[in-house]
């Protein structure tokens, strides 16, 4: 692994040795990796470079198929979450995941929210509502939808159903919440809405976000990773990789003059 | 030299136009014989459809009374009605569907969510797929030889075993496809959560794929409520009025099976009667699991 500058936090999520298969092929090579506490971290490349793949190993997404499987070490906060004696839907209690497109659940606005909580908590309907608005409040989404809590969430639009989703993922309060992409089927300003709420989110949470937009990993993360035909290539902080990154892949990535 | 370019430009516009035009026409030709074949097709199908509703309303209607629902299935040149035979029919499609449907349910679920490896469920797979198009006789001489010649009786509840055989292979295959249709990024979605299994499939798979269940275990017992080969061997039939499941049962389609095949003509009458009902019982049906498809 080529020297990277290693951030001055405490990690939440170290990667260590990871490779990843999907049947044969080998899609992450040997990764390690440190994501910060309370931090934004981008993953950032070319299509197929592994970025999703690497993210969908933090909540062990990829389990659901079969044929796709990982080797070495996640170590969320010093536990191996890919060897943890935990199950598997408490670590994702807290390693929550919003996906590229909104999936609103067939149920009202309100029970999306609720949804998530009631799989681990009890609460009073009293309770529950505060956690609801909460949560609608955190993504932004409170004043739009708060006449209509009882309407189905498809019928929202594309920005306001991601945000949904975004809130339903931190009404569960996890600690780390992964993003694959969550702009991309989203209009400017949605997504600029979307941005703002990560900036917020780094208050409370570890924030993993894959993105295609550069731009996009420029303006709201804190460090960049950028990877290439599943290796690690570099990871530092965004400033440092978007102005004097230390290898030329790098470099020529950043700059467009490769892909 | 520029104006005959010009004028070279417009000729050969012309001639485009013209070629254009040919082709357009030829391609409305092209379009009204397929048209027309496509209507006749459907024109045809809507002939016998309307024909069979057409008969069945004329020679139906006739028959219809309260004395349907009130008296029993009559001797020959006697009055009376079907109303054993609509007990027996109503009791035995609820029953079979109340058994069939919570166990096509579970195997099309299995089926869906669970059987993506190993070999047991491509083998209930295709099983499933053989019993789907058994013919319905076939069903009926099965619960013949297990059921009836094992108690020595012909019985409603034969019957019941013998409709609820054809419910669960429709239920699964409907049940199995619906589920199969929901985008596996709302299963990431709930999982993503911290979802068990369980309640993925309870909560949202299975009611994100409600409105196509019901409409399976609706058709299904569209199909079941018109069916007389797995009847003839099993409910037989019954001309007086009972209750109990374990005696032989009157059902409708028997009951048209039997009248409309006899001489005598208030019976023919009665079967037209029957026939009557188990169109609009199954017309409704129809439209019913269309409503409930058609609000997603």
């Amino acid at each position: 692994m080529p020297p990277t500058t290693l951030p001055a936090v405490p990690s939440k999520i170290a990667v260590r040795d990871l490779n990843f298969y999907y049947g044969k092929f080998h899609a992450l090579k040997g990764i390690n990796l440190d994501i910060p506490e309370k931090k934004v971290t981008a993953f950032i490349g070319p299509s197929g470079c592994g970025k999703s793949t690497l993210l969908r190993t933090f909540n062990r997404m990829f389990e659901l198929y079969p044929e796709q499987r990982a080797e070495g070490q996640i170590l969320l906060d010093g536990d191996n979450l890919l060897q943890s004696k935990q199950d598997v839907a408490l670590i994702r209690a807290k390693v929550g995941m919003v996906f590229q497109k909104p999936t609103p659940f067939p149920m009202s606005i309100y029970d999306n929210i609720a949804f998530g909580v009631k799989l681990f908590e009890r609460l009073s309907s009293s309770d529950m509502d505060e956690r609801v608005e909460w949560a609608l409040r955190k993504a932004a989404l409170w004043n739009e939808v708060k006449d209509k809590l009882t309407q189905s969430g498809s019928g929202l639009s594309g920005g306001q159903q991601q945000r949904l989703c975004i809130a339903r993922g931190i009404a569960v309060l996890p600690e780390v919440l992964l993003l694959d992409e969550p702009c991309s089927a989203l209009d400017p300003i949605s997504t600029a809405k979307i941005e703002e709420l990560i900036a917020e989110l780094k208050n409370d949470y570890t924030v993993v976000i894959v993105t295609h937009n550069m731009q996009q990993a420029a303006r709201c993360s804190d460090y960049t990773a950028y990877m290439y035909l599943g290796d690690l290539v570099e990871f530092g902080a965004t400033e440092q990789m978007f102005f004097k990154p230390q290898r030329k892949e790098t470099e020529d990535y950043i700059t467009g003059r490769f892909g | 030299m520029n104006a005959a370019t010009t004028s070279q430009k417009l000729l050969s516009r012309a001639a485009l136009d013209q070629a254009r035009g040919r082709r357009y026409a030829a391609r409305k030709r092209v379009n009204q014989v397929a048209l027309t074949l496509s209507l006749a097709a459907m024109a045809f199908g809507v002939f016998w459809l309307v024909w069979i509703l057409w008969e069945t309303l004329r020679l139906g209607l006739g028959g219809l009374s309260l004395t349907l629902f009130t008296e029993m299935t009559p001797p020959p040149n006697e009055a009376g009605g079907l109303a054993n035979a609509l007990y027996g029919s109503f009791m035995m499609v609820l029953l079979a569907t109340f058994v069939g449907t919570p166990i096509g349910i579970l195997a099309g679920i299995y089926l869906a969510e669970y059987g993506r490896r190993g070999w047991l469920a491509p083998a209930t797979r295709f099983v499933n797929d053989i019993l789907l198009s058994a013919p319905s006789i076939v069903i009926g001489l099965f619960v013949y030889t297990v059921v009836v010649l094992r108690f020595k009786s012909f019985s409603g509840w034969a019957g019941v075993v013998a409709l609820a055989l054809i419910v669960v292979p429709v239920v699964i295959r409907t049940t199995e496809n619906m589920l199969l249709l929901v985008p596996a990024s709302l299963r990431e979605a709930a999982y993503a959560l911290g979802t068990p299994k369980w309640k993925v499939i309870t909560l949202v798979t299975l009611r994100a794929a409600r409105a196509g269940v019901i409409t399976g275990v609706l058709l299904a017992v569209a199909r079941i409520a018109g069916e007389t080969a797995p009847l003839l061997f099993t409910a037989l039939n019954n001309q007086f009025w009972s209750g109990d499941l374990s005696k032989p049962l009157a059902s409708l389609p028997v009951t048209i099976f039997k009248f409309a095949m006899s001489p005598y003509e208030n019976w023919q009458q009665l079967a037209w009667a029957a026939v009557f009902l188990i169109t609009v019982a199954v017309l409704a049906l129809n439209i019913l699991a269309r409503v409930l498809t058609r609000q997603k």
